[in-house]
């Protein structure tokens, strides 16, 4: 049945290699790189600019911040729905313990180092280097619970998986709540939740993580470890006929998608401030999953698109304060309705291909002839 | 192919005390796969019974029987799918009781199944790819940050992969998804997929399934191409008896999981209970 729904609609075979007889100009590897750092700075360069010169106000870069959260969290999270195949449903767990983590390790260590609340508003060497620290030690937390629970919870499948790793997500909450009396002194601040967090990010290193999050998850999804867990998802029985070993690569994928679940979660507590356990509840796991589902299982710049348009969206229509739910919910009944496996389907964007295309004469607008399959990278 | 050729790459079998058959040019070696009297039983149904199997280094043998007999049964319990009730199954010498799918077919056992089992979604030079995922050794970080060890192995197994594509005529298909390839091309590339984890052994599913009769031709020049390239042993399941008479050297007949008879297939042609098994007592006179 997925299968007739992602075909549906294509060209049963291209052509292949009769179209190089054309001698198509290509781009080098190299020279993708380089073209899509340079985009990628720009971009960031761009707005921390208007940031700076107050076209975009301080609310609208924290949305934006939220966005850049929003898109590590659902981009990791499709790592196990859409590549591995999976449904975890605990993703907020995830997020909750890197946040908890990255934010106390950072407010820890600033004694010893000598930093100060306000150094991070300027930044200094130490607060980058506390930052990026504190997001690995965010990432590695997060992690290591995603391999404790994922040894177990892998060796079931669709709605069990669900449940057992909701079930996790719900533990670590309650964990969260009351641990400052198991260990005796204050670490997570209970119900009324970790405050006095330094605001240690803003709109460019927020999007640095991200655009580094982007690249790790692309570069690990085009090896041999992401054709493993590709071919994981396509059929199982298969792959492990053809030597995967599927409990390494199923866990392989969990631990990545929960690290940077982590590292997101960390910068979900410098932007906010205050880190509470009720704001990492199931709602949360289920909005992380309706990002991935609306954008497009498998793809990434499906969930870029739709992390950034869900987050953004609430916001947009806080006008309309009462009605916005219920637009938010129809936006989504309609989308799943005329495009059910989401907006993208499992279509990737590949700048360089885009470029290519462009030098070549064929612009993508221009779909006269029969479209090729997309070949990434 | 004209039929004396066949029959002329055909070597001799030679007949051994124990129940199995081996080509005379792999007795001096232990047979690359052995099956000691395996048998599994599905609650109180024995599936499979008594089978016995020993498989020279470059041995094509068939398994035919009718529909229900268990011929996957014993390919699934060969990959350690199943795990079998008794016996045991050696390959290359090594017990595989215990282990899991994966090492069996690092061991060197790859198959094809009956109802195509592609990664559908992914290109046609990524199924190989993942075929090949055992024998290439960058570390994940490596991967991940794009080290030049890993542009140079994905192209060394890009082309691998285009040659191995190269055997079927089929590098105009890389970059196609499996999913979109036609019928007989999907067969093809399961079995490419397979010889790309470097097996000793072939298990191939009824491979002419669903292949008219040129097609079953071609696919039987491919076997003995890929017997004689990678110099493994081929075990096939089949329905298609012009396959199974013009490739095998040796062919056992299953019913009701028993071996009822074997030999070469001039000798199964002729065998009695053969006969009975296929068409009924009556057959028989």
């Amino acid at each position: 049945m997925e299968e007739d729904m992602a075909t549906k609609g294509k060209p049963i075979i291209s052509t292949g290699s009769p179209k190089g007889s054309k001698k198509r100009k290509t781009i080098s590897t190299g020279k993708r790189y380089i073209i899509n750092t340079v985009l990628t700075v720009l971009v960031i360069v761009i707005g921390q600019m208007m940031i700076d010169n107050g076209s975009i106000s301080r609310y609208q870069g924290s949305v934006l911040e939220q966005v850049g959260i929003y898109i590590i969290m659902a981009v990791s999270l499709n790592i196990a729905t859409g590549y591995l195949g999976q449904l975890p449903l605990g993703h907020a767990g995830f997020m909750s313990v890197g946040g908890y983590s990255c934010a106390i390790f950072i407010m820890r260590m600033m004694g010893p180092m000598h930093v100060t609340m306000y150094d991070f508003m300027t930044g200094t060497p130490a607060t980058t280097l506390l930052f990026v620290c504190g997001l690995i030690f965010g990432g590695v937390c997060a992690a290591i619970c995603g391999l404790i629970i994922g040894i177990p919870a892998l060796r079931l499948k669709g709605d069990y998986l669900a449940i057992i790793t909701l079930g996790f997500a719900e533990i670590i909450r309650v964990v969260m709540l009351n641990i400052d009396s198991v260990v005796g002194f204050q670490l997570t601040g209970g119900a009324k939740g970790l405050t006095g967090i330094p605001s240690y990010t803003n709109f460019t290193n927020t999007f640095v993580v991200v655009a580094i999050s982007l690249f790790l998850i692309h570069t690990m999804m085009k090896s041999r470890h992401g054709r493993a867990i590709l071919a994981i998802r396509d059929n199982e029985i298969a792959a492990e006929a053809t030597g995967v070993n599927t409990t390494y690569y199923k866990t392989l994928a969990f631990v990545v998608s929960a690290f940077f679940a982590g590292v997101g979660g960390g910068l979900y507590a410098g932007c906010i401030g205050v880190m509470a356990p009720a704001k990492f509840g199931f709602m949360k796991s289920i909005e992380i999953l309706v990002m991935v589902v609306l954008g497009g299982m498998g793809s990434m710049l499906g969930s870029v698109i739709s992390a950034t348009f869900l987050t953004i969206l609430p916001e947009a229509l806080r006008a309309f304060a009462d009605y916005r739910m219920v637009v938010y919910a129809i936006v989504l009944i309609l989308v799943m309705i005329f495009r059910p496996q989401g907006l993208l389907g499992d279509y990737d964007f590949s700048m360089g291909n885009f470029l290519e295309k462009i030098i070549n004469g064929e612009f993508p607008w221009k779909k006269k002839q029969a479209e090729e399959v997309e070949a990434d990278e | 192919m004209s039929s004396e050729t066949k029959q002329k790459r055909r070597p001799v079998i030679v007949q051994m005390e124990s129940p199995n058959l081996i080509p005379e040019r792999d007795l001096g070696q232990i047979p690359v796969l052995e099956a000691k009297h395996i048998g599994i039983d599905f609650g109180g149904l024995t599936a499979v019974d008594d089978f016995n199997i020993a498989m020279g280094r470059t041995e094509i043998s068939g398994l035919i029987g009718p529909n229900g007999a268990g011929k996957t049964t014993i390919f699934n319990l060969l990959t350690n799918v199943y795990k079998p009730t008794r016996g045991t199954i050696l390959v290359d010498g090594y017990d595989t009781a215990g282990m899991s799918i994966t090492q069996v077919n690092k061991l060197g056992i790859a198959r094809t199944f009956q109802n195509i089992r592609l990664f559908s979604q992914m290109t046609v030079a990524q199924n190989i790819l993942v075929g090949f995922g055992n024998s290439m050794s960058t570390h994940l970080v490596t991967d991940m940050l794009r080290f030049p060890k890993h542009w140079k192995q994905e192209r060394e197994y890009r082309d691998k992969a285009m040659d191995l594509l190269g055997i079927f005529d089929m590098q105009r298909f890389a970059d196609t998804k499996a999913g979109n390839l036609p019928y007989g091309a999907q067969r093809r590339l399961e079995i490419l997929r397979a010889l790309a984890t470097h097996p000793k052994v072939l298990l191939l599913d009824e491979p002419a399934a669903g292949m008219n009769p040129n097609e079953t031709e071609e696919l039987m020049d491919n076997i003995l191409k890929i017997r004689d390239e990678f110099q493994i042993a081929i075990l096939l399941i089949e329905h298609d008896m012009s396959l199974v008479m013009g490739v095998c050297e040796v062919v056992g007949v299953l019913n009701y999981g028993k071996i009822i008879a074997k030999g070469t297939p001039e000798e199964i042609q002729r065998d009695p209970k053969v006969i009975e098994a296929y068409l009924g007592k009556q057959g028989v006179k």
